[in-house]
């Protein structure tokens, strides 16, 4: 049995017992995927350039292009400004992007090269571009590194070049599944809004097979949409750990206004984004999307009583886990336990996701544990202390799952162990649907499984 | 023919091709010129050395990890260890119970550890909290061992990670290694030689490493470089027990502290994973004279030569009788199945790329033996001698290759008509996308590949793949079903 914690619980201060969170580069190269003809690069060591396309790989299935500015101990001592200037020449003569987005590692922070000098230093052919991001792991976490890629998109791409803005909104998703994105750019489609999403990893990492290997696949943001995001009448930043510091400094960049919602997930977080859009671009709501709506609430209606008062144990990224929980409540649900691994604080306005989660929880008149920068030790020590009905969370859950003999759902990233997932929304009406099949059939397979041979009930 | 080829599988004689020592300069287009010398296409006019064992090219896509990553798969299969990362988080949740080493015991080593370094460990230095993590971690779980894996960060912080353990070995009375594994350092092999120098002050006996022939079990052997992926050491272990063989302690699949302990006792080391354990084989061969014997226990021939080649080390009469025998009813066993599967797939065309050069020449053999040419053969760490072999054994025409690049493997695998890509985790999609068939030799495979029901479910698995349906879909789409009689795809 792989039940190896204790449940007394003790402080604890050297480090983390299965983390709940990996590290910025990871967020930063999936960032940049979501870039039309980007190559992400790793400016550090072999190795963690290889953990992150491992990682990414096992996660969507798809091949996941990067290259490493291959460091040795030389280019550790005397700073990695040569390897970068090598490897800038050698990707575009060799891959030939539009874009090369370099991201740094632990091991460049420490070291301390500034790579906007090396950058300006470098050949970089006429019409060809190289962004980066500072993403040391030390700090934050995954979706930090995500959050400082996008900012550097805009730092390097997004330029207001016109006095009148244009009828068109920026949305910045967030670390979700290209299928989310997919899913958030149809809603908006379907108000008939032009929107610019970026990062935008559809048709990047959820591609349909044709027999052959694109290198650069067809999805991403192009290049001249980022750039026109400097117009845009609004940003929408879907988030607020992973894209609102983004959608910030694009206001200040180019006074394009910004607002922060949820990710979509469920039926408030989804109104409250269609609802935005219609506030300031279109009068009505299509009736399509009032008919989905209709649905979502017809298929929680004619399921609810299989959710009343079930308990659930919550974990993920933060951004996730805001609109997760908020829908749980909406099915009559308790969360009462809800643990990110990354920290708060990291970005402006400490404490955040902990408060926002405590606060959704007193307003249906619960209590939870809820933390920020925990790790995966903590929360099975929660549950021991206080068991729950069910589990949602990434692969590293079923451990604990295992352990304490509980239902799971999959959510969040990474998800190792499953495949399909990234294909489909857990974003907008439908995939508040798909998330309530998810969740009752764990629970009533469950309960099947474990009925006794005349408790088995033919109709639930 | 029928009869030839199991008169291979029961390796009455080692089969060893005629071959034409050749090879040509690989045409530059689509190529990085640095990146030459490091492809060779067998069969040409003059032989070259193929280059190797040399730092990748900044601004590639290398397929290729770390030092790190290289010492973590080789110690991270010990059960009952406590696996501490001293670093920051992303290398510990990266290699988080990735590789399916089974256990029959612990399971502590499937937690993941870490110091998770913070800002200001990094500017203060990080000895404390390690010295506080191993307290910790020591208190809330029993083990007499913890390894304490360095990262790159720690490298340039500089740590002094050997005082640190040492300290807390006193402290607790337990052993705690240090294993220098900063990244940068080196390659994946520089991994390699930091875990066994771990391994080896972990099994030197106190008072110093000296012989110790005199308590030495006639007839056992230390089993290196098999890391237990879904139990495949087990299935070793009993063929050596039933030729009156016993496995002392295996490095390190489904290993722990007591067994890895008395390692030293052994009378002979078989050595599996030669990239991994070649330094400690010879290490142990130093310090307490065990000899050693590289084998394979992938695929028919190389397991039949390698039970063979162990008996007749030992030199006993009997024991040899016992490995024949139990060659001749495994492979009478798995012969109707292989048959089957040959004749499916003869003619099918494979690529390899794999970790290690050793792991390379075995599968080609395997290939072999289900009827399949390999075309393209590549490897992240191969050495030189072990290209040499790749070379000589090769059929004319194959392409090989030292880290290679996604462009490189779909180029060769496309103009060589590849049905079918042996790697690991990246490359598994990018055959996908060519529509070629994919197997997991590496982290991310299911069943056991060794032995007699290795070598079966390898064929089963290669079966199970280049048949499968969903090629045929794969051909029509992209273009072929909706554009009128456009299918440029070939068939594959
Ligand atoms: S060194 Fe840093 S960037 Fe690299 S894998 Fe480790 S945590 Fe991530
Ligand atoms: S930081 Fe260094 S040790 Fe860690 S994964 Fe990267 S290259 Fe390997």
């Amino acid at each position: 049995m792989l039940d190896c914690t204790p449940k007394e619980i003790i402080k604890r201060s050297g480090g983390m017992i299965n983390p709940a969170k990996t590290c910025q580069p990871i967020g930063a190269m999936y960032a940049a995927l979501g870039i039309h003809n980007c190559l992400p690069h790793s400016h550090g060591s072999q190795g963690c350039c290889a953990y992150h396309r491992s990682h990414l790989t096992r996660h969507f299935r798809e091949p996941v292009m990067a290259t490493s500015s291959s460091f040795t101990e030389g280019a550790s001592v005397f700073g990695g400004g040569g390897n970068l200037k090598t490897a800038i020449k050698n990707v575009f003569s060799i891959y030939n992007p539009d874009v090369m987005a370099v991201h740094t590692t632990c091991l460049s922070e420490t070291i301390g090269d500034d790579l906007p000098s090396i950058i300006k230093g470098a050949e970089v052919p006429e019409g060809k571009l190289v962004i980066h991001a500072s993403t040391p792991s030390y700090q934050g976490s995954h979706i930090t590194g995500f959050s400082n890629m996008v900012k550097g998109m805009v730092t390097y791409l997004a330029k207001a070049t016109r006095d009148e803005k244009k009828e068109q909104v920026n949305i910045i998703p967030g670390f979700v599944n290209p299928g989310d994105m997919r899913e958030i750019k149809r809603l908006a489609g379907e108000l008939g809004v032009r929107l610019i999403m970026f990062p935008d990893t559809s048709g990047v990492l959820d591609s349909p097979m044709t027999g052959k290997f694109n290198m650069f696949p067809v999805g991403g943001a192009k290049v001249e949409d980022i750039r026109d995001s400097g117009n845009s009448k609004l940003t929408i930043a879907l988030g607020y750990y992973a894209s609102s510091d983004s959608a910030h400094l694009l206001e200040r960049n180019c006074q394009v206004p910004a607002i922060t919602l949820k990710t979509p997930i469920g039926i408030k977080a989804t109104d409250d984004f269609l609802m935005t859009l219609r506030s300031k671009f279109v009068q009505e709501i299509p009736n399509q999307l009032e008919e989905e709506r209709g649905q979502l609430v017809d298929v929680i209606t004619d399921n609810h009583h299989h959710f009343y008062g079930k308990k659930v144990a919550l974990f993920g990224d933060p951004d996730i886990l805001t609109g997760l929980t908020e829908f749980i409540l909406s099915l009559g649900m308790q969360p009462v336990h809800v643990l990110t691994g990354t920290p708060a604080g990291t970005l402006t306005g400490s404490g955040i996701f902990e408060k926002e989660i405590k606060e959704m929880l007193a307003a249906a008149g619960h209590e939870g544990r809820v933390k920020a920068a925990g790790d995966l030790f903590e929360l099975h020590q929660w549950i021991k202390n206080e068991p729950v009905d069910l589990l949602m969370g990434n692969t590293y859950g079923k451990y604990i799952a295992r352990a304490e003999d509980l239902p799971f759902v999959r959510v969040g990233f990474p998800i190792l162990d499953r495949g399909v997932h990234s294909y489909l929304p857990i974003v907008g009406y439908r995939g508040a649907m798909r998330l309530v099949e998810m969740i009752s059939d764990t629970l009533l397979d469950r309960q099947d499984r474990d009925a006794a041979d005349e408790d088995l009930e033919l109709v639930m | 023919m029928q009869l030839m080829k199991i008169s291979n599988w029961l390796c009455e004689d080692f089969f060893r091709r005629d071959v034409i020592n050749v090879s040509t300069a690989v045409p530059n287009d689509n190529l990085i010129m640095e990146r030459q010398s490091s492809i060779q296409v067998k069969g040409g006019q003059r032989k070259n050395q193929l280059k190797c064992d040399v730092e990748s090219i900044a601004g590639c896509v290398s397929q290729r990890a770390c030092v790190y990553c290289g010492a973590r798969v080789v110690l991270n299969p010990v059960t009952d260890a406590i696996h501490l990362v001293h670093g920051p988080i992303g290398c510990a949740s990266y290699t988080w119970d990735i590789r399916g080493s089974l256990s029959s015991g612990s399971e502590l080593y499937r937690n993941s550890f870490c110091t998770d370094l913070k800002e200001n460990d990094i500017i203060f230095g990080g000895e404390k909290k390690l010295a506080r993590a191993i307290d910790e971690l020591v208190e809330k779980y029993e083990s007499e061992l913890v390894f304490v894996y360095s990262t790159c960060v720690v490298g340039v912080i500089g740590d002094d990670l050997e005082a640190v353990c040492k300290t807390a070995a006193h402290k607790h009375g337990i052993q705690v290694l240090p294993v220098q594994s900063s990244g940068f350092i080196g390659n994946k092999s520089a991994g390699y030689r930091a875990a066994c120098d771990a391994l080896l002050r972990l099994i030197e006996p106190p008072g110093g490493a000296r012989p110790i022939n005199s308590r030495r079990p006639v007839k056992s052997v230390n089993y290196l470089g098999d890391f237990n992926l879904a139990g495949e050491a087990w299935i070793i272990k009993d063929y050596l027990k039933r030729i009156g063989v016993e496995v002392n302690v295996v490095f390190t699949g489904d290993s722990n502290y007591r067994d890895l302990k008395k390692a030293p006792e052994a009378s002979l080391n078989i050595m599996q994973c030669a990239g991994s354990m070649s330094y400690m084989a010879r290490r142990m061969e130093e310090l307490y004279s065990i000899p050693s014997l590289q084998i394979s226990f992938l695929g028919l021939e190389d397991t039949a030569a390698s039970l063979c080649k162990i008996a007749d080390f030992f030199g006993e009469p009997e024991m040899m009788r016992r490995a024949k025998e139990l060659i001749k009813e495994e492979t009478i066993a798995v012969q109707p199945e292989m048959e089957r599967y040959h004749e499916k797939l003869a003619g099918k065309k494979a690529a390899i790329y794999v970790g290690g050069g050793f792991k390379a020449i075995s599968l080609i053999k395997q290939f072999r033996e289900i009827g399949i040419n390999v075309v393209m053969v590549g490897t992240q760490t191969g050495q030189e001698e072990e290209y040499q072999t790749l070379h000589d054994i090769s059929d004319d025409g194959t392409v090989i290759l030292d880290d290679a690049n996604p462009s490189e493997l779909e180029r060769f695998m496309t103009e060589k008509g590849a049905h079918l890509l042996v790697g690991g985790v990246k490359e598994r999609p990018l055959a996908y996308k060519l529509g070629v068939a994919f197997i997991d030799h590496n982290h991310d495979r299911k069943h056991p590949l060794s032995g007699y029901v290795g070598a079966v479910n390898f064929a089963r698995e290669v079966y199970s793949t280049v048949c499968s349906p969903v090629w045929k879909y794969a051909r029509e789409t992209g273009g072929g079903l909706y554009a009128a009689e456009n299918s440029e795809l070939p068939e594959r």
